[in-house]
């Protein structure tokens, strides 16, 4: 008997709280629907970013324009810069002396200089042909990858140019490189998965922050605390409908990555969908938490941006190796949930269900939605200070 | 509810009280920034009645009303709040109270109806109710035409009867409002109280409401008078007044300003309070003053001193009076000392008989939308013109053209002789603005503050060092030179803007809702260096939405959704607004008669 009449309460008080969520998320759906704000950050600055890193931003070095100088130009120096105009990694700027390609160079209007002295083809032909390459290493990093590519080329004209001839050259070790998972090399298919994740964090945080400071900002908040609604309401009526929307942006993102950029997704959507969720509610909590501190929404977003955003951006591994950055700062991603959510996307997307690297970023990753979510239920108080 | 037991004044039964405050202290900020918000209330409201809580801006009505709807908690003391803990229970008070908070928490992006339901989703009222409880507050608030429109595209005046309606959605029993007529014209302010007097009397409903207005104490059974954290006083607001029987006066002397009496009576001994009023100057002496002696005193004899029944607002300014005399020399109505002229002298021969400001057909359009139309008016030298309005009314559009921050998109306007569409920075030289939020640097001290202004009008060297000694004097800032203006209270971060305003000694001065949330003593302080300015010809135009304020103007122009109303004295104006219903209106009655009148004209055919 007691136990049917608790039972009932129990009812009614569940009947009470849910229609005052409800009432929360409709009112919510219907504000994201009329501010044309939260639909931009959930779809169009996904789709902005996914384009500009995705035609924009190459990592890759292509049509590096070089300068070549050829002092005597015969067979063999016409057959080595016919090699190098057929790479599709270089632009040639035949010059005529050292002079016009050194001016060139301060100019900025080629990169790299080859020199091909006077006796280069005698040279070759005695078994030591050097050339002399001249690098700008102002941008370390596609001097590296220009030097690189030169090598490259040199050492391939050289193989293919010998093998008519007598074999004089015959290396003793043959290299085959093999390149897995992004075969292609392409630097697309490595930055478009990251980048998933970085706008992750933007819808994440900087939305319930902006939408929660919204709120203190146009006095509502204080409307509502005065409403029997319990704190748990309040946080859980952002929470859903930002976790959809911010669902919808993941999808929108992994659609435009498989179809528009040809990212294989050799990972499962289910994994991916899971991985996701669990990113999205630490990114949620996040953006709580900063709503708790910042209740104005010009110090919500910057704060948003300043502490996840950035820190997401530069120190996730997205775009920079972390494995190639100081020990401290190694340390430091530790605590970035987005690390670990770029590692599961990397993963899923090129190299598939690899459960070794799985579960433990995925733990993580549930750890930081539980210590996140966790903090900001604590800490949000019915009170107004 | 017998009218015996509500006739008891304070002290009564504690059941009786549906809102009990027991010395409640609250303090804000920690370490040295504590700032002491309430200090040791007490006080009650009584079931069934409408309870004032009434105080000037910083007194702590604002969280005074959060603590009683749960939202923060008391450093000490308790807060009973229908017989529950406001503090400990929350959940369940505020379950049974409606809070309506200074902005309405509308959503504006929300339609009406979907606000109406929200709220009523929150406050759990059952479906089936809804539909007769919608019709019910839709009639009372004249909302129900405007269920579909958003929140955000209504009226101040729509939008605090939509705050008063979700508060009231599941009929609370008891409604805390804070300053719910703020900021919302005097048509609306006169409905709301309607509607708070009819749940009072129908309902049953028990209404607690702060207000910074004085005359709204009327409309309320009883009255708590906030001041600085303390509770001055609670009674009944007929007895504030009645002490003071045989105290209020009014005189009158032909063929002098009211003006002009009022500021040689403010300061003389043995006067508590002046005020103009219409052609007369209302007087509250201190106990035992008799006005013949005070009037000598002054300068005034052989004057008819006239005995008026006391009201509400001379027993708050002499219950003022009497906290801060003791505790503040320098605040009370000395007659400041102005006696070397140190603005240009009134006899100087400048363009003499022309108009300081001229103002003919004046409009501006924003894209097809009229914010001025049809302008015309002239404002003489060392004349104290108001612009009187409702929020939107284009008041603050007519100054920015004045002041030369905004192009005219027709008609003419000169300003000191000088037509600001073409020479804004020589028409701006010779004008003084101070505008609503004082625009004073937060972080710069005061002094800082009085150089920087004067630099940017040009003022350096010695001339610049005297004004500021000048300021500093004058407005009795010196104890304050150091001092981060932000940290100021605001009736001296308003001398500070004023003093700014006039470093450059302009001959107009241009001011913008100069007085609002300052509390009425340094109102009256303020209004008293504005005559002062005035009789040394320095021309006054001046924006206020207190309508008593009206009263000190010489000359006034009301405007209403962009066009010009009426212009004239204070006096021409009610006159043309009395009725046989109402032979003698009031400033505030006159405006209601007046924008009545027009909107039945422009709906007519």
């Amino acid at each position: 008997m007691s136990n049917a009449a608790a039972a009932r309460r129990w009812w009614t008080a569940w009947d009470e709280r849910t229609m005052r969520l409800r009432a929360l998320v409709r009112k919510e759906f219907l504000q994201i629907l009329r501010d044309p704000s939260s639909i931009a950050i959930a779809f169009l600055l996904p789709a902005v970013l996914l384009l500009l890193f995705g035609y924009g931003v190459s990592l890759d070095a292509e049509h590096v324009p070089i300068a070549v100088v050829v002092d005597r130009a015969d067979a063999d120096a016409a057959g080595f810069t016919g090699a190098l105009q057929q790479s599709r990694y270089f632009t040639v700027w035949p010059m005529s002396s050292m002079v016009e390609a050194e001016k060139a160079m301060r100019e900025r209007r080629v990169d790299a200089i080859v020199y091909l002295r006077a006796n280069f083809a005698r040279q070759r032909r005695g078994g030591g042909a050097a050339i002399q390459v001249l690098l700008n290493g102002v941008d370390a990093n596609t001097a590296r990858l220009v030097s690189g590519y030169l090598e490259g080329a040199w050492q391939k004209w050289l193989r293919q140019s010998t093998q008519g001839a007598i074999s004089t050259f015959d290396p003793p070790v043959l290299v085959h490189e093999r390149v897995w998972f992004n075969s292609e090399l392409r630097s697309r298919n490595f930055l478009v998965p990251g980048l998933i994740a970085i706008i992750m964090t933007l819808i994440g945080a900087l939305l319930t922050a902006l939408v929660m400071a919204r709120e203190w900002e146009r006095g509502t908040m204080e409307a509502l605390l005065s409403t029997p609604t319990a704190v748990a309401e309040i946080l859980l009526g952002k929470l859903i409908p930002y976790f959809l929307l911010g669902t919808g942006g993941m999808a929108l993102s992994v659609v435009m990555a498989v179809w528009l950029f040809e990212v294989p997704l050799r990972g499962s959507p289910i994994l991916l969908f899971t991985a996701s969720s669990l990113f999205l509610f630490g990114a949620l909590g996040m953006g709580m938490l900063i709503s708790i501190v910042a209740k104005n929404q010009f110090v919500a977003g910057q704060v948003a941006i300043i502490v996840t955003f950035l820190p997401a951006f530069l120190l996730s591994g997205f775009l920079f190796d972390i494995a190639s950055m100081p020990a401290f700062i190694r340390a430091l991603t530790h605590i970035l949930p987005a690390r670990y959510f770029v590692a599961i996307l990397q993963t899923l997307f090129l190299a598939g269900n690899v459960r070794s690297v799985l579960v433990p970023n995925g733990l993580a990753l549930l750890g930081m939605a539980i210590f996140f979510l966790g903090l900001s239920r604590w800490k949000s108080r019915k009170r107004l200070e | 509810m017998t009218p015996s037991a509500l006739a008891t004044p304070s002290g009564g039964a504690p059941e009786e009280a549906i809102l009990d405050f027991r010395r409640v202290h609250k303090t804000f900020g920690g370490g040295k920034r504590r700032i002491p918000a309430l200090r040791g209330v007490n006080l009650q409201a009584r079931r069934g009645r409408i309870t004032g809580l009434i105080g000037p801006d910083g007194a702590g009505k604002t969280t005074l009303l959060r603590l009683a709807a749960g939202l923060l908690e008391p450093d000490e003391g308790t807060i009973l709040a229908l017989g529950m803990d406001a503090t400990t229970e929350s959940l369940a008070v505020q379950s049974i109270l409606g809070y309506m908070p200074q902005r309405f928490g509308l959503y504006e992006d929300l339609t009406v109806g979907e606000n109406l339901n929200l709220y009523a989703d929150l406050q759990r009222v059952p479906r089936a109710d809804r539909a007769e409880r919608y019709r019910e507050l839709m009639h009372m608030t004249a909302l129900a035409p405007f269920m579909d429109r958003l929140a955000g595209k209504l009226s101040g005046g729509m939008k605090q009867k939509l705050g008063l309606a979700c508060t009231l959605i599941r009929s609370p029993r008891l409604l805390l409002l804070d300053e719910p007529t703020v900021g919302v014209d005097p048509v609306s302010r006169r409905e709301l109280w309607e509607i708070v007097n009819r749940l009072v009397h129908k309902e049953g409903v028990s209404a607690f409401v702060s207000t910074l207005y004085l005359d709204e104490a009327e409309h309320c059974h009883e009255v708590v008078i906030l001041h600085e954290g303390e509770v001055l006083g609670q009674d009944a607001p007929a007895a504030f007044s009645t002490a003071l029987r045989g105290r209020a006066w009014t005189v009158q002397i032909a063929g002098r300003k009211p003006r002009s009496i009022q500021s040689r009576l403010a300061g003389a001994s043995g006067v508590v309070d002046a005020v103009v009023q219409g052609e007369r100057v209302r007087l509250v002496l201190e106990e035992g003053a008799d006005p013949r002696i005070v009037g000598a005193s002054a300068g005034l004899d052989g004057v008819e001193f006239t005995s008026v029944p006391p009201r509400f607002e001379d027993g708050f300014i002499d219950l003022l009076r009497k906290r801060i005399a003791p505790a503040n020399g320098s605040r009370s109505l000395e007659r400041s000392t102005l006696d070397a002229p140190p603005i240009q002298d009134a006899s100087a021969p400048r363009s003499e008989n022309r108009a300081a400001i001229e103002v003919h057909n004046l409009e501006r359009r924003f894209g097809d939308f009229y914010a001025v139309k049809n302008l015309t008016f002239s404002v003489e030298r060392g004349e104290v013109f108001g612009l009187l309005g409702a929020n939107g009314a284009g008041k603050s559009t007519t100054f920015r053209m004045l002041c030369g921050l905004l192009s005219p998109s027709g008609g003419s306007l000169s300003v000191a002789g000088v037509d600001t569409r073409k020479a804004a920075a020589a028409a701006r030289a010779r004008l003084g603005y101070m505008s609503q939020k004082f625009s004073l640097y937060g972080n710069l001290s005061v002094a800082q503050n009085l150089h920087f202004f004067s630099s940017a009008y040009g003022l350096s060297g010695s001339r610049r060092a005297a004004r500021l000694a000048w300021a500093l004097e004058q407005f009795q800032l010196t104890p304050y030179a150091d001092a981060s203006s932000s940290e100021l209270p605001l009736g001296y971060k308003q001398r500070l803007a004023l003093a700014c305003a006039l470093m450059h000694e302009p001959d107009i001065l241009f001011l913008d809702e100069p007085t609002s949330g300052v509390d009425p003593l340094a109102r009256r302080e303020f209004w008293q260096r504005i005559n002062e300015l005035a009789e040394r010809s320095v021309t006054v135009l001046v924006t206020t939405h207190f309508m008593e304020e009206a009263e000190y103007c010489d000359r006034l122009a009301i405007m209403a959704s962009g066009q010009l109303l009426a212009l004239g004295s204070p006096s021409d104006i009610k006159r043309r607004a009395a009725t046989p219903r109402c032979p003698e209106p009031d400033m505030e009655e006159a405006f209601i008669y007046l924008i009545e009148n027009d909107s039945k004209r422009g709906a007519g055919p």
